[in-house]
């Protein structure tokens, strides 16, 4: 792998980290009230997938997001204060985490119902494909989005259009707090690809060299008009369903399996074995850990959003009296 | 002057949006030329000229339809999606209604979804509890939506490119009773503002508000009523949400009397919304309650006696006028 390339991965996935770091930080010390889908254990995945991607890539993703948004390059500012629902928010503090919208970075659907991204990530592909504008899609969900009639709808349409778009798995081992043996009978989600005669594959998320690969891969075949490609990217969710929940019912031998493969330190020691220095490491982090905290500080300086907006954006017009008996 | 009927508008309308603007496709089952151009023939003849990927048949998959146009148009096409039957929408309703609607509302603005909902349903031909239903009060209650219904071909053809042109999610819902009826023929590049109801009787002591195949009856019955001496005003939505509250308003008020009529349920229907709009904004000038009429609260029976007793009958419509005359002779 180019070392620039590495470089970038280790950047996004940095920035990530330091985010979702922050994000505790500011939810434990009640600077801020929200209910977060926290992304630790699945930085990296995210950031190696967007990463063989072109900003004007569509991405569809889902309430466990904020990885894969940042990933794809929404900027943090904005990414912050619409997560504090402040009116500098992406979405005007409308939408909130479960909702970032970002059409500059591509990222244009987060949704907050399991599985209902994916037949959207096919009228995007759709699009480009009649188009011709040579953009792919990826749209990203878990292992539990895997059982809803949507994904299995989705991914045959897919197939039959042959449409540019990968279908990203982050396989986490649990559909909210039901493990994947608990929900799933099949011993892999690429396994179900066969059904649909899709192409899948299945890689280690947490190595960053093989999941690049696989996202390259995927990525030049969906812009060559070779159709879509199921990538499941086995990873942890490393701090349960959403930050603060009890995750009690993990086994004891899976936490530790967690722990073990936690892509962080994992990603430094390559970092270090392709012959990065630590203090060219610690230089990054030092301007990404600055750029988080002026990120945090942007938002909370930044106003609520006015009353009149609940008229605004319901249509292109505004809604009036008369309308809705307003 | 010439006639077309309600399938050749809508086919010539979808016809001049496809030529006029790429981004226009159709998705939906049976829709292409290989599988007959739809169940109805609404897209009859589109497939040759505009090829399949802007005539896309898909696999029974009413989720995965609706997504592909919600993803479509979040791009900028202007997808058409046929959901064969309006039942057959509540298979998709999570696209519609957590997506479609509100994604605008909830990017703050960043996105938008102009994305036509084309289906079709009706009471009257015995296709029974799951073929039948009319849901507009569903999609009416959901901001972000706009519903329509033609009850004529010139409106039809108009209504539909309105629809289109549209940079808001509309389901235009077509009633089966009304393709086959032969209408005034509009011409070329006829367009109807949404928002704007039509007023085909004008009268002076009644008004009827109603929409879509029922419509028909109401015209009907301003006819016979007319003999009695009763004159009735019929007012057609044609665009049921949002509806034009000034022209319903203008008309009651000048006639005192209202009754609502539609094919839907009546109980929790869209008559009980526009009846409580009257009531709150003209309650000193009625001179009789509003009156609603809709179908039984059943599923739509199969047997051709139950489904007339089921639907609302020009009888009824006509006893519900007589009787808000009747009120404002009594007071």
């Amino acid at each position: 792998m180019e070392r620039d390339k590495l470089l970038d991965i280790y950047r996004r996935t940095m920035r990530v980290a330091r985010f979702d770091e922050q994000m505790r930080t500011m939810i434990m010390s009640g600077k801020l009230a929200t209910l977060y889908y926290t992304v630790r254990g699945q930085e990296l995945v995210s950031a190696a997938m967007m990463a063989a991607l072109d900003q004007g890539d569509y991405l569809v993703t889902t309430y466990r997001g904020q990885h894969d948004q940042i990933a794809k390059g929404v900027p943090l500012g904005p990414l912050i204060a619409e997560i504090a629902g402040r009116a500098t928010g992406t979405c005007k503090g409308k939408g909130g985490s479960m909702h970032i919208t970002h059409p500059a970075s591509g990222v244009m659907v987060t949704t907050g119902v399991v599985g209902s991204g994916l037949p959207i990530a096919n009228g995007l592909a759709m699009a480009s494909q009649n188009r011709q504008d040579g953009k792919v899609t990826v749209t990203c969900f878990g292992d539990g989005a895997t059982n809803i009639g949507a994904f299995h709808e989705a991914m045959n349409m897919a197939q039959l259009y042959a449409l540019p778009v990968i279908f990203f798995c982050q396989n986490n081992h649990y559909g909210e707090h039901t493990a994947f043996a608990d929900h799933t009978k099949v011993e892999s989600i690429a396994a179900r690809a066969a059904a649909y005669r899709m192409r899948a594959v299945t890689v280690d998320g947490n190595d960053a060299e093989a999941m690049y690969a696989v996202a390259q891969e995927a990525v030049a075949r969906a812009r060559a008009g070779e159709g879509p490609t199921l990538i499941e990217a086995m990873c942890y969710r490393m701090m349960g369903h959403f930050f603060g929940a009890d995750f009690s019912y993990m086994p004891k031998e899976h936490i530790e399996e967690m722990k073990a493969a936690d892509p962080l330190p994992r990603l430094r020691q390559l970092m270090l074995d392709r012959q990065f220095t630590e203090s060219e490491l610690d230089a990054q982090l030092a301007g990404i850990e600055a750029e988080v905290a002026a990120a945090f500080q942007f938002a909370f300086d930044s106003p609520f959003p006015g009353a009149d907006e609940l008229q605004k954006d319901v249509f292109e017009e505004v809604v009036a009296e008369g309308m809705y008996g307003a | 002057m010439s006639k077309i009927t309600m399938v050749q508008a809508l086919n010539r309308a979808i016809d001049e949006a496809m030529a006029e603007d790429e981004g226009v496709i159709l998705l939906g089952e049976d829709v292409a030329a290989k599988q007959g151009g739809g169940v109805f023939k609404v897209s009859s003849g589109l497939t040759e000229k505009y090829g399949e990927h802007r005539i896309r048949a898909t696999p029974i998959s009413e989720t995965a339809i609706m997504g592909a146009c919600v993803g479509a148009a979040l791009a900028g096409m202007r997808p058409i999606a046929e959901i064969m039957l309006m039942n057959f929408v509540t298979v998709a309703m999570d696209q519609i209604v957590n997506h479609a609607a509100k994604l605008r509302f909830m990017s703050g603005g960043q996105t938008n979804v102009p994305l036509v909902i084309r289906t079709t349903t009706g009471v009257g031909v015995g296709f029974g509890g799951q073929h039948s239903d009319m849901l507009e009060a569903w999609f009416a209650h959901v901001p972000g939506l706009k519903i329509v219904t033609p009850s004529n071909a010139a409106d039809a053809q108009g209504l539909m490119r309105a629809a289109i042109a549209c940079n808001d999610p509309v389901i235009f819902i077509e009633n089966i009773l009304c393709y086959g009826l032969q209408g005034e023929d509009p011409g070329a590049n006829h367009v109807v503002p949404l928002g704007q109801a039509a007023v085909p009787v004008t009268g002076t002591d009644c008004t009827i508000i109603t929409y879509g195949r029922t419509v028909i009856d109401a015209i009907a019955v301003a006819g016979q009523l007319r003999d009695e001496g009763i004159s009735v005003e019929v007012i057609d939505l044609r665009t049921i949400a949002p509806f034009d509250e000034a022209t319903v308003l203008a008309s009651v008020r000048k006639t005192g009397r209202a009754v609502v009529l539609h094919e839907a349920v009546k109980a929790f229907g869209t008559g009980a919304e526009i009846s409580a709009r009257i009531n709150e904004k003209l309650f000193g000038q009625l001179k009789a309650p509003v009156h609603r009429i809709g179908g039984a609260f059943s599923a739509v029976p199969m047997a051709s006696v139950l489904e007339q007793a089921w639907i609302p009958t020009k009888d009824e419509i006509a006893t519900a006028v007589r009787h808000a005359m009747a009120w404002s002779a009594a007071t």
